[in-house]
């Protein structure tokens, strides 16, 4: 293939790291592909799939241990000045210059890829007003919101008109609105000039939107074509499925996910389980493990396919992706005396919560009650005011006014007593890297005042109930790893209440699973949990949810009437969060106006 | 665009980002411009070896006229304060108080040992500080031959056995440390501001990310070396300025070198601290660790081993070897001579020489640790 019809040529592309433990692995395994130029195309694959390692060789930033890999016809290895110079590439975290101002850090880049500045004006008008950030010019980047600082890192790439652009997961950590506006961007460009772009991605609706798209796992490329042919390697595997009688959706999706051998993939939606079956396991075969509930086909969608790909080769790579599943309750069981709890006390109550930092309201008057065994939602934008209220729940932070009981206990009264009956798992796992797991474990016990048999008893308990490897060093464990860690820490001292700030943000979908299958088992075993997140798709796990915008809170109910309340054109969970901001943003401007 | 007009524009751009970035980091111009001052003023008046007004217990035995006129000199020293014990035991008890440094005692039979030409006077200093005890010592000969001197000019004959030792030191005359310890100021100022400074640069920017978006522009390895060093480089200058400018007026340390000379040597080193501080900042990428061994690697050594205080020739030869090997000793060398002893042309030249290497290799080590690459 000529230049003209092909932006990336890869033959037999390897490049090995070494591990944290010292072995040497193959972050890319002997590739070979051809990416077509003029077109959108995307890399998706789990973490640790070669996804970054690949863009930075593409980028000249890493060098091939061995094949070739030609970027708009020049050898890479050979002289990777001349690809930096044609290509814009956006790293996963872009470098914005935080003490620079948002006019600042454009002008830099525009500096240092050489824009006229004739070309510069309208480019830079252009670029603000679509990240719609005209009026936030003087602001130090490092004032921006983690959605606003995602946008100008794209405007900053996007200076000029590149050949090639690279992008690494620029959506990730980012709230579907930021996200969606992310995708206007792009689209827009992309129609105006041809551009080429690659992206690599964990979000499927996103690769959707490519012409083409190359699977990745653990360094190899699993499947590379059009989304509807991709699509089609799932058909006639798919269904939809009641839920059980009186039992939320996540009953029947956890009883699924445990039956790998006839089940590939379920999550909970709309109330129903969709599922994946394996292709050799006999659609008559499935009768028993749904006991009698109702379920039909469904279309295949593009996730489905990919779920498919990827829990094959995970089959042949290795059978160690264990679920976490070892001591947890079995899931065909009634959830422990649900019924029966809901006339008890909640165990959280929230009335009129306000918490100001100086003029700046974070959180306004707000108020919602979390019953017993209960998984409920906190959902919101960048900057929603989601970390603030969850701070003030866990203690950590103090009301400015209204009244906060957690576990039956008033947190403005006694707010350490309230701490030991609540577990808290923080976004960025707290965990001692260079301690083995055993030792992180015995220091939690230790710091929850637990002590000698009592201590030893629970650290066992939970290494067993997540199957962690108590030698094993923290700090080198996989992502999923960590978390489970960094969750059996946080139920060491077997709170009532567990609080997870977005858990399962940076983690692929097999990893998600896991962790939400836990999820399920624990709330089975009546422990509350309170749970941020940024994928939409996973509020249908939650018996209820809250979507927070600046401050305010917008839906409260279970994820069926929050779809509801945004009306008839959200199809799912993300349209419908996206609608029930917007209308609130709307509502909010009118009455500026009025005012 | 042109190669040349590119690099301009970039290295513009580049550059005007670190003056940005400096000027917005508080702690960043305290550390540059408070720092050095603090330093000056802490070292050039705290850290001295001159002894001033140290109490020296006087116990007088003989109690005539001619053992009085024998310790007046003490009383009259500027650098001695005498007290007065009754008995020898009460000066042994204030010497081990610490109330005194010293203790000279004028023994009974000192009056008619003098008549027979052998007078004897005790001198016990504390040697618990050699340096303040030997200094003391001197200060209290001096103190008590000067009026013997003067009698023996009165009487018209030689005094004692006639050969008389008349001491006299080059350079520094007056013996005043703060002219030996000044100069040597300059060079730690610069190592600090150097290599401590930049030490936090790259590591910066590989923290926080910036540096993957960066590589993959036009820029090239030595833009962002020449964009990094040059705001450094000005901060450094003020600091030098003020360095030079206290010397010679506030501590009033003699300047007998040549002016220009000093100030191209200090550029010089001060560049090849800025570089080191660049090298060590891309090699850790990391601020703490960068940070930590900047201090290790270049102002300490500069401190202890590059003969701001010790005299290399007493130290044993690993260390010479080691201290031979630091940009500072050279540039210490040569701005003590610069200060006190003049424009000496082949020191200048070939301790100039030596920096300009450090210069380059370091320029070049540095270059290697951008280039752009992440693995």
């Amino acid at each position: 293939m000529s230049e003209a019809d092909a932006s990336v040529v890869i033959e037999g592309l390897r490049k090995r790291f070494e591990a944290p433990d010292g072995k040497p692995f193959d972050a890319i395994d002997d590739i070979s592909l051809t990416v077509r130029a003029g077109e959108l195309t995307a890399f998706v694959g789990p973490d640790g799939a070669g996804k970054t390692t690949l863009m930075r060789m593409m980028a000249g930033l890493l060098r091939p241990d061995d094949g070739s890999l030609q970027v708009l016809g020049i050898d890479v290895r050979a002289d990777p000045q001349a690809v930096q110079n044609r290509i814009s590439y956006m790293p996963q975290r872009f470098g914005l210059y935080e003490d620079l101002s948002v006019q600042e850090n454009l002008d830099l880049y525009a500096d240092l890829h050489g824009v006229p500045q004739e070309v510069r004006r309208e480019r830079f008008g252009r670029m603000l007003e679509m990240t719609d950030m005209a009026r936030f010019t003087d602001r130090p980047a490092g004032k921006l919101s983690g959605g606003m600082k995602q946008k100008l890192g794209l405007a900053c790439t996007l200076v000029r008109s590149p050949d090639l652009l690279l992008l690494d997961e620029p959506s990730v950590g980012v709230d579907p609105l930021s996200r969606r506006d992310l995708w206007k961007i792009l689209d827009q460009l992309i129609a105006d000039e041809q551009l080429s772009v690659i992206v690599s991605t964990a979000y499927m609706d996103e690769a959707e939107r490519c012409a083409q798209i190359f699977v990745l796992n653990r360094g190899k490329v699993l499947a590379d074509d059009a989304p509807d042919t991709l699509r089609e390697k799932a058909d006639g595997l798919t269904y939809v499925a009641d839920a059980l009688p009186d039992a939320p959706a996540r009953t029947l999706q956890a009883r699924l996910i445990d039956a790998p051998d006839r089940i590939v993939d379920a999550v909970p939606k709309g109330g129903d389980v969709h599922f994946i079956r394996r292709p050799e396991c006999e659609e008559a075969a499935l009768g028993d493990l749904l006991s009698g509930t109702r379920f039909e086909p469904r279309e295949a969608k593009l996730e489905d396919a990919f779920m498919l790909l990827l829990r094959e080769h995970e089959g042949e790579a290795a059978s160690g992706n264990d679920m976490a599943t070892a001591d947890l309750p079995p899931s065909g069981e009634k959830e422990a005396g649900r019924s029966g709890n809901d006339q008890e006390a909640p165990a959280i109550v929230v009335r009129d919560l306000v918490r100001k930092f100086g003029d700046f309201t974070a959180v306004a008057s707000t108020s919602f009650d979390v019953r017993r065994g209960e998984i409920f939602g906190l959902l919101g934008p960048n900057g929603a005011g989601k970390t603030t209220t969850f701070r003030m729940l866990c203690g950590l932070l103090p009301a400015t006014s209204g009244h906060l009981e957690v576990a039956g206990l008033d947190l403005r009264t006694a707010r350490a007593k309230a701490r030991g009956r609540i577990g808290y798992v923080s976004q960025k796992f707290a965990l001692y890297g260079n301690l083995s797991v055993r030792e992180n474990l015995e220091f939690f016990a230790g710091a929850y005042g637990l002590r000698g048999a009592h201590a030893r008893e629970r650290v066992k308990a939970v290494i067993a109930q997540f199957t962690l490897d108590q030698a094993a060093q923290s700090g080198i464990l996989p992502v999923g790893y960590k978390q489970r860690l960094a969750m059996a820490a946080g139920l060491l001292h077997e709170p009532d209440i567990l609080f997870l700030d977005e858990p399962t943000s940076g983690i692929d979908p097999l990893a998600r699973r896991a962790f939400w299958r836990t999820i399920t088992s624990l709330a089975q075993a009546g422990v509350t949990v309170i749970v941020t997140t940024h994928f939409m798709e996973e509020a249908e796990y939650c018996d209820r949810i809250a979507i927070q915008d600046a401050g305010e809170m917008l839906a409260l109910g279970t994820p069926a009437e929050v779809r509801a309340q945004a009306g008839e054109t959200a199809s799912d969970m993300n349209e419908a969060f996206i609608a029930i901001v917007e209308q609130g943003r709307a509502r909010h401007t009118d009455k500026k106006a009025a005012a | 665009m042109s190669g040349a007009s590119g690099f301009r524009t970039r290295l513009v751009a580049l550059t005007r980002k670190e003056v940005r970035q400096l000027l917005r980091d508080r702690s960043n111009l305290f550390v540059g411009l408070l720092l050095p001052l603090a330093l000056i003023l802490l070292f050039g008046y705290g850290l001295s070896f001159d002894v001033k007004d140290a109490p020296v217990a006087i116990v007088l035995e003989d109690r005539s006229p001619t053992a009085q006129e024998a310790i007046a000199g003490i009383g009259g020293s500027p650098y001695l304060v005498p007290v007065w014990p009754a008995s020898m035991a009460e000066a042994v008890v204030l010497m081990r108080a610490k109330k005194v440094e010293a203790i000279v005692r004028v023994p009974v039979d000192f009056s008619q040992r003098r008549g027979a030409g052998d007078a004897r006077i005790q001198l016990i200093v504390n040697g618990a500080d050699a340096t303040t005890a030997s200094s003391i010592e001197g200060y209290v000969n001096g103190a008590i031959q000067t009026p013997s001197r003067h009698a023996a000019d009165r009487s018209g004959g030689p005094s004692g056995g006639g050969v008389t030792l008349v001491q006299r030191t080059w350079f520094n005359e007056a013996g005043n440390s703060t002219w030996y310890l000044v100069p040597g100021l300059l060079v730690l100022v610069m190592t600090l501001i150097g290599a401590f400074l930049t030490s936090l640069l790259i590591a910066r920017e590989w923290e926080r990310g910036t540096l993957e978006s960066l590589f993959v522009t036009p820029v090239r390895p030595i833009e962002l070396v020449l964009s990094k060093l040059a705001p450094y480089l000005v901060i450094g200058a003020i600091d030098m300025s003020v360095c030079l400018i206290s010397a010679r007026f506030l501590f009033e340390v003699p300047i007998r070198g040549s002016l220009v000379v000093i100030i191209i040597a200090s550029l010089l080193y001060l560049i090849v601290a800025l570089l080191l501080g660049l090298f060590i900042s891309g090699a850790t990428r990391n601020q703490f660790a960068a940070s930590q061994m900047a201090l290790l690697a270049s102002f300490m050594p500069a401190m202890m081993l590059s003969g701001f205080v010790f005299d290399l020739r007493n130290v044993p030869v690993v260390i010479q070897v080691i201290s031979q090997l630091l940009p500072a000793t050279h540039f210490m060398e040569l701005v003590k001579s610069l200060f006190l002893a003049g424009t000496i042309w082949p020191m200048v030249l070939k301790d100039c020489a030596i920096l300009t290497l450090y210069a380059v290799l370091l320029a070049f080590l540095t270059g290697r640790m951008l280039r752009k690459r992440l693995d």
